[in-house]
């Protein structure tokens, strides 16, 4: 990841000495030109690949950006209607997303902190790789499998907790009308943190590891606990670090699409309330594209535009923060 | 540093830091029992479903003429699994090697290599659902057909941007003695890289490809709208329609039906095996090179 990037030993690679054979052109250098050109050319197929994303998908989307137009940020979803807006979307990724920080980031943390100054050394290598399948699980066995074994006792949660809080003024709001079916933003938000606590966490032990071993020390030879040398020394290094793991963990977060579309409970207007049903950007594409005519199949990719505003932004966002905070400390490189 | 300095000021209840301390690192480890307990149950849960409807023939027949009749199997869907995720592999770890090779033999600190590099990292978190339809309408709006290749290349641009720095970030860990000393004798970049520099990064791209790998063939997103759908295995990626395990689960994991319900979870598990598989695999490559460069 982009956070540590191990050190480039080759900034300046020896190119190989041409003056010293005088005689006819040495065989192999055209090779060596033309492997040149082929490596440079699979480079930029990343930005023309970026660049045909942004175009086809932002072409076949314009009917909905000129038929709805700043409408298109409207809480009105109803195709029978004709009426576009995708602002419950946008709402829902949002509130999906936060809810997975909230959750996984102090376990992410948890974790980071568990492998790199608690665990043994020998166990260090196993529970990185326990932690790193839960990456490999597939997004659609987690939304069949979340299906089938967490929202009916979710849903008996979630009514239960509405009942305590009912009547507390800002809180209660929140957890009024729970889904009977245990479908909606918790539930997608609970299986979201699930899924990308691994990226938090490999992340969040790379900035971690970059603590200066003296700094650590020094925390000990003043008769710190290990907590202490962790809130003293780990923390304050790492802050920077961490602010971009959060948000490339919500950059993931909102892009997740398919356990998503299972578990949201597709109702496309903007609620307050957490444990009612709603819906996502990437989670009404998956479920409406299939039989999309029109002006809905243009908004659909639309919300795929929106999509990869949102998740790009929030990307070089997170970058920008650790090149200042690169800048500033000098001290990942 | 002044923060540190005040965290550490000499506190007099010696006990109530001790507990703190006691207090902190219980949580700390029980963030990782945390973790594992969806990871246990999630497999543990899978593996009892889906070895109920796991057999011979569930591997190996076609799917039943309509999805709600029991009988039948997802012979198509593995076939297509597995031939998607192949071609889009053949496409992206191929480019994605040379890309990283142009990265760092060649480009290095400079601009456009930086550039690169950015644009990879921003390919890396575009979301799957997005290449979806970014095939969908660069591709199948253009043929007017579904196609295994449409599917194959959504996944491919998954593949490529993770291939690519990947790649990138093994080949910076190679001594630049190395490529001095093989220059030194008289080799060119061109051999240089095929002889010195990529055998001594291999273990690490080889994998991180497999990574690449199975995040692919688990995807759904990117196959929903590009491949269509099937009842008997298509082996023709570039005509006629496909389906996938993962596409299959989706389709089926909603449906009221027991029968289909059942052949979801079948479907999990063989993709599960699948995944899990390629990620064991990429983890002992690394571990049977790494014991030989010690040796």
């Amino acid at each position: 990841m982009a956070v540590t990037a191990p050190p480039r030993p080759n900034d300046s690679p020896a190119p190989p000495s041409r003056g010293l054979g005088t005689g006819p052109r040495p065989p192999g250098i055209l090779t060596d030109h033309i492997f040149r050109w082929v490596a440079l050319a699979s480079g930029l197929l990343v930005l023309a690949i970026l660049a045909l994303i942004a175009y086809t998908t932002i072409d076949n989307a314009w009917p909905w950006f000129r038929h709805e137009g700043l409408g298109i940020f409207a809480d009105n979803w109803d195709p029978a209607k004709g009426e576009f807006g995708a602002g419950a979307m946008i709402y829902g990724t949002f509130l999906v997303g936060v809810i997975a920080l909230v959750i996984s980031v102090p376990v992410s943390i948890g974790i980071a902190l568990f492998v790199n100054e608690i665990a043994h050394e020998n166990l260090r290598k196993p529970i990185i790789y326990v932690v790193d399948l839960l990456a490999a699980i597939p997004s659609v066995v987690y939304g069949l499998w979340a299906l089938a074994v967490l929202t009916k006792p979710l849903a008996d949660i979630y009514q239960s907790i509405s009942d305590a809080t009912s009547g507390i003024p800002i809180i209660g709001d929140l957890t009024a009308n729970p889904s009977k079916s245990g479908l909606g933003y918790m539930t997608a938000g609970i299986i979201v943190a699930i899924m990308i606590t691994p990226i938090i966490t490999s992340l969040t032990r790379e900035v971690f590891a970059t603590t200066p071993p003296s700094l650590k020390e020094a925390a000990y030879g003043m008769g710190a606990t290990r907590w202490e040398m962790i809130r003293g020394s780990v923390f304050p290094h790492s802050r920077g670090g961490l602010v971009s793991a959060v948000m490339i963990g919500l950059g993931r977060a909102i892009g997740e699409t398919i356990a998503v579309a299972l578990l949201i409970g597709s109702s496309q207007h903007i609620s307050e309330n957490i444990f009612g049903p709603g819906d996502t950007l990437a989670a009404i594409i998956a479920n409406q594209f299939g039989e999309a005519v029109g002006i809905q199949r243009a908004a659909l990719i639309g919300m795929g535009v929106v999509l990869l505003v949102l998740t790009v932004g929030v990307g070089i966002l997170a970058r920008g923060i650790v090149s200042r905070y690169d800048r500033r400390s000098g001290a990942v490189a | 540093m002044t923060a540190v300095a005040s965290h550490l000021t000499p506190l007099p209840k010696s006990r109530a830091r001790k507990v703190k301390n006691f207090v902190a690192t219980a949580v700390i480890g029980l963030a990782f029992v945390v973790a594992l307990v969806p990871l246990v149950f999630l497999v543990v849960y899978v593996v009892q479903q889906g070895s109920k409807v796991i057999s011979w023939e569930f591997l190996t027949e076609d799917l039943p003429f309509v999805d709600r009749l029991p009988g039948g199997g997802m012979n198509p869907a593995v076939v297509g699994t597995l031939l998607i995720t192949g071609a889009a592999s053949l496409m992206a770890i191929p480019l994605g090697v040379l890309g990283g090779i142009y990265l760092n033999e060649y480009g290095g600190r400079s601009p456009l290599a930086r550039f690169i590099r950015f644009l990879s990292e921003v390919m890396t978190g575009v979301p799957s659902i997005v290449m979806g339809l970014f095939i969908y309408t660069l591709v199948v709006l253009n043929t007017k057909e579904k196609t295994g290749f449409a599917g194959a290349l959504a996944l491919a641009c998954l593949m490529l941007p993770i291939v690519i720095r990947t790649t990138d970030q093994m080949l910076a860990l190679v001594p630049s003695e190395l490529r001095e000393g093989s220059f030194a004798l008289g080799s060119r970049k061109v051999r240089t890289i095929r002889t010195v520099v990529l055998p001594s990064a291999a273990a690490g791209i080889v994998s991180g490809a497999l990574l690449a790998v199975a995040r692919a063939a688990g995807e759904t997103a990117p196959l929903l709208f590009t491949i269509g759908i099937v009842r008997e295995a298509n082996t023709d990626l570039f005509a006629g329609q496909n389906t996938a395990l993962s596409v299959q689960i989706f389709t089926n994991a909603t449906s009221p039906f027991s029968v289909q319900q059942d052949r979801a979870w079948g479907a999990a598990l063989t993709l599960i095996v699948i995944v899990f598989v390629t990620t064991i695999a990429a983890r002992l490559v690394t571990a049977f090179f790494a014991r030989r460069q010690t040796a």
